[in-house]
């Protein structure tokens, strides 16, 4: 069967489709971690923790299914990278799922009794549900950028040559901590959208603040320390290729990751927002203005998002033990009718997605406060 | 592979989807069940129905949570620990779990949140459609899940690819129309709907014995009765479906659990009693009922039902031909271009599956000899006894929950809703149908082995290359860390039953939650 689109092509669009879905991700669960992250800090008292909890409470669930779907795209469209890098980072992505499990158990059951001693401890795994997937991200983002010390064998089946403790380098950290900085950054900015204005926003708009500086300041140095990293595809090779890594072989190139923005000098715009972004979410915070504030602060998470897509491009995941075994946008897709099929069930599901989102949330709209808790008995 | 990696790999499966399955069902069918409640709500407009509403949502809710957060462990789990299996199958597995989050999981999550923040935000019809689409969102999840699942136990519309090493999709209608997956699903979700309905009748059941909320007792009963007769029935119909759907595709899962070891002549005999034994590769003290497996698996009295020992004898057939394959596939791997040795893979390429079950006692298949074909030839039957229980306890089960079903029906029919020795009856049933259920799970999922897809790829080859610590501290923390969960579930549950419908209004009398005029019956 011919198919209206070729497979190099597919493989560019859902290349694309898969930061899209890291971007929708970053942008919509993100600031519920970083309020997740936020919350013992910024509320006190068990009152202004429930209003900071039910800022995100109705909404949250909806959010993370871009976390899911992206898991499961990856898993669609990319296999091998699915397969390699989740039983690569085994231990680090059990912490994330252990973090995760305690989300939804902790929305829900945190208000089902009155015990201070209960809801203290779901405010804690309300706090780690949030705050250790945005750390691990971060770090396996980083982790990626450097490339893993995994290895095919002639049936593609992955080794992974490397410990626990091998994933945290300083380069790594960094990651891990612009992550939590960018995502904490973006929680504060939703919370100036979605709490009642008070001692709890005062507090946010503090911890945006730094998070903002601190977004601001890693993403530079993150930036400085990747001018050593970087690889490239030796040779020739043919973008329309069945998808076999064993076929192409790259080598590890440092500095290459930049290469991209000197071919492509529009792909400049994903670093510039990244730090355009958070200057705009400062300058929000400062100003009181909640718009301005959120605004930046989800154009920043999806620069730095993009920058790290599009500087790796065509890699999605290097090997850096051998170089038959690195992970490309053309030598680790689905066949060509998978992309195809799929791509056309995500053009129909995704606009449904989104408009009945939006319904959601105008129905929901409106900040949230103390005296709400007293009267409605479905809040948190 | 290290056998103590694939064992582990598996057990930890097993875990996370058996308890990930204690939640779903319920889930599944208590959705459609606040639909119910609400549309009458909604037609009646009296406000004992929209507290009747609210309660069972309130445990919907608690439940509910604990379906999302094990759900995450399921579709982590093929990357982490399986992910051979992930490369080989992922471009025909992971379109129905992308579809499923694009579909389903958007679906459900969007609205489940408006469902519980909702009510003093919409109109009734709004509101009532919020919760219809939350009950269409779990539903369509365990569709995908079950196309999944079936593709898995019949895997039609894909062929491996020499150039890939994997699994390649070749016809996705095949894969969407799988019949095995359409009648696992509606098996499966009326499953779900069954065990709604016993939670429902079991909890209303135990407010009717202490008379207390006998308003909102009586009403639920009500509901649950009717909606259980429907879904009882339909499950063990379905289920028999599910049993049709076997003969022709996977003839082994069939014999096993009906640890038929001879071919019976047509029309065969259904064992109703037995004790199977691997070793004597026979079935001890058999009692048969003439012609009823010959009419669940053929519908019709003239064609035989195939028992171990021939399907034994084909997988041995099959295994020399994927040896053939396996030799072609090694040429091409050497050389793409060797024209003549993808012509030989062509023709054997079905069987390379059987070849690499070989794999489990030697390292090249093409090594092997007669002797341990023939050996390997038996790796394809599961295990006889436990398929042959699960299945006992399973339909049993079934059936008695049709019997009490029929029994609530017609009580309520009566207005007999007082009537003491059904009503402890009722909650003693409470447990019954999860274990029919994660039976259901162990016939469909232990009946599949040694495959972890039928024919296709062998169970041993498909896990992650990890070190069986790593394995062990996931399985130490999932145990430990659902354990909790488990107990705290279930606490709340039992707190929230104990605090009846009405606690909601009697801690908000200002609020909506307080319709005027209703009283604590």
């Amino acid at each position: 069967m011919e198919l209206p689109l070729d497979y190099p092509t597919l493989r560019l669009i859902w290349w694309g489709l898969l930061g899209v879905l890291l971007i929708g991700f970053a942008v919509t669960d993100g600031y519920d971690m970083g309020v997740g992250a936020l919350l013992p800090f910024v509320a006190r008292t068990d009152e202004e923790r429930r209003m900071v909890i039910n800022t995100v409470g109705a909404t949250w669930e909806g959010n993370q299914v871009w976390f899911i779907t992206g898991g499961a795209s990856i898993f669609a469209a990319w296999p091998l990278v699915y397969g390699v890098s989740f039983s690569g980072f085994y231990l680090a992505i059990f912490a994330v799922l252990v973090a995760m499990i305690l989300r939804p158990v902790g929305f829900k059951y945190r208000s089902k009794r009155p015990d201070p001693r209960w809801r203290t401890f779901w405010d804690w795994a309300l706090f780690t549900g949030s705050f250790v997937p945005v750390l691990v991200f971060g770090v396996a983002v980083g982790n990626v950028l450097q490339g893993a010390p995994f290895k095919l064998d002639g049936d593609l089946r992955a080794t992974y040559h490397g410990a626990f403790f091998g994933l945290f380098t300083p380069f790594t950290l960094v990651c891990g901590l612009l992550s939590v900085a960018m995502l904490v950054l973006h929680g504060a900015a939703w919370l100036g959208i979605k709490a009642e204005e008070g001692v709890v926003g005062d507090r946010a708009r503090r911890f945006g603040a730094g998070a903002g500086i601190a977004t601001l300041a890693l993403f530079l140095v993150g930036g400085l320390l990747a001018t050593r990293l970087g690889f490239r595809i030796e040779g020739a090779f043919d973008p329309a290729a069945p998808s076999n890594p064993l076929r192409t072989a790259t080598v590890a190139a440092p500095g290459a990751w930049f290469d991209n923005f000197g071919r492509h000098p529009w792909m400049l715009v994903a670093p510039l927002m990244g730090f355009g972004g958070a200057i705009l979410a400062l300058a929000g915070l400062w100003r009181r203005s909640a718009v301005l504030a959120f605004g930046g602060s989800s154009a920043s998470a999806a620069g730095i998002v993009a920058t790290v897509g599009l500087s790796m491009f065509p890699f999605i995941l290097p090997s850096t033990i051998d170089p038959r075994s690195s992970l490309t946008v053309w030598n680790a897709s689905s066949s060509h009718l998978t992309l195809f099929i799929m791509l056309i069930v995500v053009a129909v599901l995704m606009p449904v997605v989104l408009l009945y989102t939006a319904w959601v949330f105008k129905v929901l709209w409106g900040r949230t406060s103390t005296a709400a808790l007293k009267t409605d008995p479905a809040l948190y | 592979m290290d056998p103590a990696v694939v064992d582990l790999s598996r057990l930890q499966f097993a875990l996370t989807a058996l308890y990930h399955f204690l939640f779903v069902p319920l889930t599944l069918g208590l959705s459609f069940m606040l639909v119910i409640m609400e549309s009458v709500y909604v037609m009646t407009k009296r406000p004992i129905w929209r507290t009747t509403t609210r309660f069972w949502g309130t445990l919907f809710g608690i439940n509910f949570v604990l379906g999302v957060a094990t759900g995450l462990t399921m579709e982590f789990q093929f990357g982490m620990n399986w992910s051979y299996y992930s490369h080989y199958v992922g471009d025909i597995f992971g379109a129905p779990l992308a579809i499923e989050g694009l579909m389903a999981f958007f679906l459900e999550a969007t609205f489940v949140g408006l469902m519980f923040f909702g009510w003093d935000r919409l109109k009734p019809v709004q509101h009532l459609l919020v919760t219809f689409l939350v009950a269409l969102g779990t539903n369509l999840s365990a569709l995908w899940i079950l196309v999944a699942n079936g593709w898995m136990q019949n895997p039609v519309g894909a062929a491996f690819n020499p150039d890939t090493l994997r699994m390649e999709v070749t016809d996705f209608r095949a894969v969407l129309f799988n019949p095995v997956a359409q009648a696992k699903f509606v098996h499966t979700v009326s499953a779900g709907y069954t065990i709604a309905a016993v939670f429902v009748l079991g909890v209303s059941a135990f407010y009717l014995l202490k008379g207390r909320y006998v308003s909102v007792a009586k009403r639920s009963l009500t509901v649950a009765a009717a909606f259980g007769l429907a879904s009882s029935l339909s499950v063990v119909v379905l289920g028999d479906e599910s049993g049709y759907a076997l003969t022709d595709n996977q003839k082994m899962k069939l014999a096993a659990l009906e640890a038929m070891w001879e071919t019976e002549p047509a029309p065969a005999g259904l064992t109703a009693f037995g004790i199977p034994s691997l070793a004597d590769r026979k079935t001890h003290a058999e009692i048969k009922i003439p012609y009823v497996l010959g009419l669940i698996a053929t519908r019709s009295l003239d064609r035989p039902v195939a028992g171990i020992f021939e399907l034994v004898a084909q997988a041995q057939t099959r295994i020399e031909s994927g040896v053939v394959a396996y030799d072609a596939l090694e040429k091409l791997k050497a050389n793409p271009q060797d024209l003549a040795a993808r012509g030989v893979f062509e023709t054997h390429r079905r069987d390379l599956g059987y070849a690499l079950l070989l794999k489990r006692h030697v390292a090249d298949p093409r090594q092997a000899d007669l002797a341990l074909i023939q050996k390997t030839a038996w790796d394809t039957v599961p295990n006889v006894p436990v398929m042959f229980w699960s299945f006992r306890i399973m339909a049993g089960v079934g059936f008695l929950m049709i019997a009490l079903f029929a029994t609530a029906f017609v009580l309520v029919t009566l207005r007999r809703h007082d009537t003491r020795w059904f009503l402890m009856l009722a909650v003693a049933a409470i447990p019954l149908p999860w274990i029919s259920t994660e039976l259901g799970w162990v016939l469909a999922e232990v009946g599949r082995q040694p495959w972890a897809v039928e024919g296709v790829l062998p169970t041993f080859l498909a896990p992650s290359s990890l070190s069986v610590p790593q394995i062990l501290t996931s399985i130490v923390v999932f145990t430990l860390l659902y354990g909790a969960l488990a107990v705290v579930e279930v606490g709340l549950i039992l707190r929230t039953i104990k605090k009846g419908p009405f606690a909601e209004q009697e801690a908000f009398p200002a609020g909506q939650a307080a319709p005027a005029g209703e009283a604590v019956a």
